[in-house]
């Protein structure tokens, strides 16, 4: 979670991360951040995010995007 | 013709019915924004708006591209505005143009006013209530000239200033007729519109609507972060033609999007603004086979002025070319001795070539330069400050900026805009912006005492989104070259210590 927190940070330090729950809807991602997070996120968990689910839901909250990548790692393992 | 107001009024007699325009609020057909133009058109006029700016602060909207028509008819020209612009562009925007009459809609309240205008507003619904004027609108089509301005849209400033751009009637009729050539744009095509509607990327959707009768849908901006539900957004509307910056394209490409869905309708994918990666054409080619644009031009010179229609595949280190010039457009490149060669600064002629910068002789006559190639007569040409080489094909390549400008997300930057902006900010001491080019990444590396947080809060304030920078690092001392001036590249590798 801290190693995504940090992926997060460093796009938009000012936000306040782990409280925030309208990241796409409430437009603090800005259009286009998304491909560099993704990169990023692919990079550090060493997962592959399927397209399918870049969507708003799993992405408008730290929780639910951390949940996202460990459904992906498990099942990858 | 003196402008594409002739093509609506053609447009309007053949396919009154026809959607033109299509957003998340509306459909306008070509008889709707032909009505609604000349009710604006009208309500200027009855103002006595004449030859001058009017600011368009509207939602990004069919009804936002009504109004420009409307400007048009009242023989004003318009000034774009929209919300993410962010309040400082806008202040700064109002500030140089001081327009007398703004045509807004609820998106521009409260920042119209915040940010310093003391004209009319004229509420953009209400405005489509008054009655329309035929005669003021006959007699202001008589006056018309071509060579009147038609926008004035806003680019990055490296002191900080935006620059207005000076468009021009007789460009964008000639623009109409290169872009919707190279476009190959028809009647059965609909356009799926990325771009916003406050810089003149804008115009060749518009204009293929205008010239050939296609329908635009302007694909809401929350889409580019979604990349399935954009490509089934392009099926779902039957989206034939794109013109999108790189990284809406690439958004699509380098996110595995095709293993879930790949677009149906599409014929024709333009693309330009900044380089396209030679991988993520492929991966587009392989999966949608359609005709794929590489455009290149400036916004002095309205728009694009020349492309390269893709018929071979590249490696990953090589260039995908800009290709040729528009018909009626001359591209020419100089060295540094002002002498035509195979490489050098790319220099643009023709009546795409517009007026220059608003109420900016200074920089106006830096950049609208008297033809080096021709000492007998007055003959204007523009500087691009971009450096291209004709390569063994006789294609036009991009090398990259002679200065400190880039492109990004779209859309043209001074890295020293964003150091300017950094630079006012309390506890800031010294900013030095830098461009990533590997990975795209606009960054910021300063000294002072400012954390990052509140200086991305302020910087929040007062830029525009995409001037935003994505990695922000505080360091102890900015480092220099041998000159004492700020070592960009070294600073540019202080990104990810």
């Amino acid at each position: 979670m801290e190693k995504l927190l940090d992926i997060l940070r460093e796009l938009h330090p000012e936000t306040d991360f782990e409280t925030e729950t309208r990241l796409v809807d409430g437009g603090i991602l800005a259009s286009f951040d998304i491909v560099m997070l993704i990169t990023r996120i692919e990079e550090e968990f060493d997962v592959v995010i399927p397209a399918k689910d870049i969507v708003p839901e799993h992405f408008n909250s730290v929780k639910a995007l951390y949940a996202l990548i460990e459904k992906i790692s498990e099942q990858d393992d | 013709m003196k402008s594409v107001l002739d093509d609506l009024k053609k447009q309007k007699k053949l396919r009154p019915d026809r959607m033109m325009f299509r957003d998340e609020a509306e459909t306008l057909t070509f008889a709707d924004v032909a009505a609604r133009s000349d009710a604006i058109g009208s309500a200027l006029l009855s103002r006595r708006a004449n030859r001058e700016p009017v600011l368009v602060f509207m939602r990004r909207s069919g009804a936002m591209i009504a109004a420009f028509f409307g400007v048009w008819k009242a023989n004003c020209f318009y000034v774009p505005v929209d919300a993410e612009m962010g309040e400082a562009r806008i202040r700064s925007i109002i500030d140089r143009v001081k327009p007398r009459l703004a045509i807004a809609d609820d998106s521009a309240d409260p920042l119209l006013f915040s940010c310093g205008f003391a004209g009319e507003r004229l509420d953009a619904k209400a405005i489509l209530s008054e009655p329309v004027d035929p005669a003021a609108l006959e007699a202001a089509e008589q006056a018309r000239l071509d060579t009147d301005p038609a926008y004035l849209v806003f680019t990055s400033g490296s002191t900080g200033a935006p620059k207005g751009v000076v468009g021009v009637h007789r460009a964008v009729l000639d623009y109409a007729e290169q872009i919707t050539r190279a476009l190959r744009a028809d009647e059965t095509d609909v356009f799926g519109m990325q771009a916003p509607l406050y810089v003149d990327a804008c115009l060749k959707e518009i204009l293929s609507a205008l010239r050939c009768g296609a329908g635009v849908v302007l694909i809401p901006k929350k889409l580019f972060m979604t990349p399935v539900p954009l490509v089934e957004f392009l099926n779902a509307h039957r989206i034939t033609s794109l013109c999108w910056v790189v990284p809406a394209l690439t958004l699509i490409s380098a996110l595995h999007t095709f293993d879930a869905v790949v677009p149906q309708h599409l014929k024709t994918v333009a693309f330009g603004s900044e380089v396209m990666p030679p991988k993520q054409l492929k991966i587009w080619r392989d999966h949608v086979s359609a005709r794929y644009l590489n455009l290149y031009g400036p916004t002095e010179c309205t728009g694009m002025s020349c492309f390269y229609e893709v018929d071979r595949d590249f490696s990953d280190d090589e260039r995908i070319p800009i290709g040729h010039a528009f018909d009626n457009t001359e591209l020419f490149l100089i060295d540094e001795n002002g002498n035509r060669a195979n490489e050098g600064e790319i220099l643009i002629r023709g009546t795409a070539v517009c007026h220059g910068y608003y109420r900016d002789p200074e920089r106006t006559a830096a950049a609208f330069v008297q033809n080096p190639l021709n000492p007998d007569y007055p003959e204007t040409v523009y500087r691009t400050g971009d450096l291209g080489r004709i390569n063994d094909r006789g294609e036009l390549e991009f090398l990259g900026r002679r200065d400190d400008q880039i492109k990004h997300m779209g859309h043209r930057i001074e890295l020293g805009e964003l150091e300017a902006a950094a630079k006012t900010v309390d506890g800031i001491d010294a900013a030095c912006a830098v461009f990533d080019r590997g990975r795209s990444v606009l960054g910021l590396v300063y000294t002072g005492a400012a954390d990052k947080a509140e200086l991305l809060a302020v910087l929040r304030k007062k830029l525009p989104e995409y001037l935003l920078p994505k990695r922000t690092v505080r360091v102890d001392a900015l480092p220099l070259t041998e000159n004492g001036k700020t070592d960009r590249k070294a600073a540019c590798a202080m990104l990810y210590r």
